[in-house]
């Protein structure tokens, strides 16, 4: 029996020694460095210890402060749109038609494409001299064209619709997985019983999907702070840093800039802010409802 | 009680409408590919191209589409076998050890998944620049074999458990050694969640831009997403070339969502990780 164990757990060996390798220890070290002053291009200033110099700093820097309203503010509206969406494009998705898989094929392309390809197809769609956003909207009459991503708050919009169009049917995924555990006859019970659809959404449905949708505003809530390529295709974090996200931010400063330090703090305070809202999240839903997966 | 017409009517304007906002902005895009300049930027659009291939030739000529292709494809490719490889091999010893150590392992590696890639790509990037390996191919595997291990882990464990110990307990009286029992029984009882793991794997590496941006800063090494992101043209937006070498990026992942659109949909609930 003992040796039986040992077997197992020189077969997890390899893929745990890989994840402690580029993930635990990574993580360790950028607790370190934020604690230190180092910049990339200049090795011989050595690697001082600066204490919480790089957090005071932090603190203190509008930049950042913008970038981090930025950032809820972009986690907020894409979550909130993409639950909504996903719920809707899951109830669809569950039905039984002959297009079914067409129409699961379809939900699944946004999701399945890179993200750059998404940022460029937005870019071209919204493009200020012959995009097809402004035809749509304003049809020939080339005057009033809006150059979306010339403005703060239309910039900040244009990351935020791609995103949901992108992310929408991941959402929509995980919710349909909540729905196909639901026992058919529940629902035709409540329509011996004559409710109508509404009250057997609202009264049979809901209640069963709910740890699936906390499950999906789980993931998608700690995916949204990771965001990162369409800011950086769509807008490079212009215009005037409105749609300079958290995650951009650190990148600048880290490998455009070389302040391995100063970024290492900010990306410590990413990481304990998605640590923060995980464990919120998790203590809503029950541990339970991970654990019953396992 | 709303009539049954009026309801399959609700029902059908809701599916065109997912489909449509789903499928229409990207067909509208990569369609650019087949158009002339002239089209490309013509007020109102061209709805329906001439099919030049002028932006596919310019695409593979001047701007080396095959290159970062076939360095996507190296990446990917590689990046997909060993995750997998690892992850049936963890997989299979937390599907057999006892419940408690299991889920407390299985509980560790989906944290790992959770992490925002900025914390760890600092200390990557330094890690890489000591030993030498920015700009080569491992350089970019060995971190997303990292990043994907947690969901071929969890797949595959769920997908082992499901297959009876007895089976193994037969073969071990019978004289098969235990990596035997692995290689001739479970693996083969284990093509479906094999292929979903690694479909997922193989898109995310395929698609995956941040890493890539910061380890392959040498033209000659880059995959895909960071060429589609960095093209550059002579005076204006080349839109023909990104859209010709998009519509080539996403031919793959379309393929692989039209056969195996329901590997794809029961991998996600049963990791419930994003890919």
């Amino acid at each position: 029996m003992i040796r039986k164990n040992q077997f197992f757990l020189l077969l997890l060996l390899p893929a745990l020694s890989l994840l402690v390798l580029f993930i635990l220890i990574p993580v360790g070290q950028s607790f370190y460095l934020s604690f230190h002053r180092v910049i990339s291009g200049l090795p011989q200033l050595g690697e001082a210890m600066v204490g919480f110099e790089n957090y005071r700093d932090l603190f203190h820097d509008p930049v950042a402060r913008h970038s981090l309203w930025t950032t809820v503010i972009f986690v907020g509206v894409t979550t909130f749109f993409e639950l909504l969406i996903g719920l809707f494009l899951a109830l669809l998705m569950h039905r039984h038609f002959p297009g079914r898989g067409a129409l699961r094929a379809a939900v699944l392309i946004p999701w399945a494409i890179p993200t750059v390809v998404a940022a460029q197809m937005w870019r071209f769609l919204m493009n200020d001299a012959y995009g097809t956003v402004n035809y749509l909207l304003f049809g020939t009459e080339t005057a009033s064209y809006v150059p979306w991503l010339a403005y703060p708050a239309t910039a900040l919009g244009a990351i935020i619709l791609a995103d949901i169009w992108k992310t929408a049917s991941f959402a929509a995924l995980l919710i349909l997985a909540g729905l196909q555990v639901i026992p058919p006859e529940i629902n035709q019970a409540g329509l011996v019983d004559g409710a109508g659809s509404w009250q057997r959404f609202r009264h049979i449905t809901w209640p069963l999907i709910r740890p699936a949708v906390m499950v999906a505003l789980l993931f998608r809530t700690i995916d949204a702070f990771r965001v990162f390529d369409l800011a950086y295709v769509l807008t490079q974090g212009g215009p005037a840093d409105a749609t300079n996200v958290l995650q951009l931010y650190g990148y600048k400063k880290m490998f455009v800039e070389g302040w391995m330090g100063y970024g290492s703090a900010i990306s410590v305070c990413i990481f304990t802010m998605a640590l923060f809202l995980a464990v919120v999240y998790v203590r809503a839903v029950g541990r339970r409802l991970l654990e019953a997966r396992v | 009680m709303i009539p049954r017409f009026l309801r399959k009517g609700l029902f059908l304007t809701g599916v065109i409408l997912a489909v449509g906002f789903s499928l229409s902005p990207f067909l509208f895009f990569v369609l650019s590919a087949f158009k002339t300049e002239n089209q490309i930027t013509a007020i109102p659009p061209v709805w329906l191209p001439d099919f030049s291939f002028v932006s596919f030739q310019s695409a593979v000529f001047k701007h080396h589409l095959f290159h970062y292709l076939l360095n996507s494809l190296i990446v990917g490719g590689t990046a997909t076998l060993v995750s997998l490889s690892l992850g049936a091999l963890a997989g299979y010893a937390l599907a057999r050890l006892p419940r408690r150590y299991a889920r407390f392992i299985l509980m560790g590696v989906l944290a790992c998944a959770m992490f925002p890639q900025i914390t760890i790509a600092g200390p990557i990037w330094r890690f890489l620049r000591a030993v030498g390996w920015l700009n080569q191919y491992h350089g970019l595997i060995l971190p997303y074999v990292a990043l994907t291990l947690p969901l071929c882990i969890w797949i595959l464990a769920l997908f082992f458990r499901e297959i009876p110990e007895e089976l193994e307990s037969a073969a071990l009286v019978d004289g098969c050694t235990r990596p035997g029992v692995l290689i001739r029984i479970i693996l083969p009882l284990s093509t479906p969640g094999l292929f979903t793991a690694g479909i997922l794997t193989f898109i995310y590496s395929w698609n995956e831009f941040f890493l890539a941006l910061l380890i392959m800063t040498d033209p000659a090494r880059q995959t895909m997403p960071v060429g589609i992101a960095l093209f550059q043209g002579e005076h204006s937006i080349p839109w023909g070339e990104i859209a010709a070498a998009s519509l080539i990026t996403t031919l793959p992942l379309i393929i692989l969502v039209l056969f195996f659109q329901r590997r794809i949909v029961d991998g996600l609930s049963a990791g419930a990780i994003k890919g």
